[in-house]
């Protein structure tokens, strides 16, 4: 029944994605997709984290599948991503479509590594 | 949903465009859609996982191969109920913010590079970074281009009427 945890954590994920959407859009606006690059960097902080408690042995499989592949692989998206990024491009905002990309791998990256390294300190 | 400014219809900011409107849904039955969707398109995900895994430290083509495929759905979608036809409130909702949402991982994709540059593979891991990017606009782009040419074809909208 492992399918379970995965459906628990993105009916979750899934909604508190689009609530995040919202309330960023209605602070920042709709010029620049703010909402999607928030929840993409902190789910990349989550799975991160998550992926070395599960390494340190400090959480289980179950952990793994709830929190991360159902809550933060929900949470997170790269649909949605990929077509603001294509909307910019074809609005003729050619840097805001590339502040997207740079912004999103940049941070995103860096908050799995931050979130890995968080696992590694809790979890020496 | 109450209106904060009575009988006033006109919203303060014209540019937020998610404020209460008519046809509008009600807003706890689109967080029960994108729930629902979200719930579908993880599990497909989570499916798709355990029928094609990624060794330990091996090219993670399964997330991309997702991601791709849910980046080509999503620029279907988005030109159907945008810009062909008129769709239920609750389809983009449930369909695009659901199920394509769920479906398709950016927290899974930055956690495979890290590991990937933590086992020592940094070469694989800018692969597997720059490749999915790539792939997942080229499947956007091509897939709201062809979707617009055929609606278009079908629609009969003059300058692209069959020879």
């Amino acid at each position: 029944m492992n399918w379970v945890f995965v459906v628990v954590g993105a009916a979750v994920g899934a909604p508190l994605r689009y609530l995040t959407d919202r309330a960023v859009q209605l602070w920042q606006g709709p010029e620049f997709p703010w909402g999607t690059v928030i929840v993409n960097v902190a789910g990349s902080a989550v799975l991160g984290f998550v992926g070395g408690a599960v390494a340190a042995d400090a959480a289980s499989e179950h952990v793994q599948l709830l929190v991360g592949t159902g809550f933060c692989g929900a949470l997170t998206t790269y649909s949605a991503f990929s077509y603001e990024t294509l909307r910019l491009a074809e609005r003729g905002r050619a840097g805001y479509a590339l502040a997207n990309v740079v912004l999103s791998l940049g941070a995103g990256c860096a908050a799995a590594f931050a979130g890995a390294a968080a696992a590694d300190l809790w979890w020496p | 949903m109450p209106s904060a400014s009575g009988g006033d219809e006109e919203p303060v900011d014209p540019d937020v465009v998610l404020g209460p409107a008519a046809g509008t849904p009600p807003v706890w039955a689109v967080l029960a859609v994108v729930s629902a969707g979200g719930a579908l398109g993880a599990s497909a995900r989570y499916g798709a996982g355990l029928l094609w895994p990624t060794p330990e430290v091996g090219f993670p083509w399964t997330t991309l191969l997702v991601n791709a495929a849910g980046c080509a759905a999503m620029g279907v979608l988005m030109v159907l109920v945008a810009e062909v036809r008129t769709a239920h409130p609750l389809v983009r909702p449930f369909l695009g913010t659901g199920v394509l949402g769920g479906f398709t991982t950016f927290s899974t994709y930055t956690v495979d590079f890290q590991r990937l540059v933590e086992a020592g593979r940094a070469g694989l891991a800018v692969a597997y970074l720059f490749g999915t990017l790539v792939l997942a606009l080229v499947c956007v782009a091509a897939a709201a281009w062809l979707t617009r040419r055929i609606a278009g074809r079908a629609g009969g909208t003059g300058t692209e009427a069959r020879a």
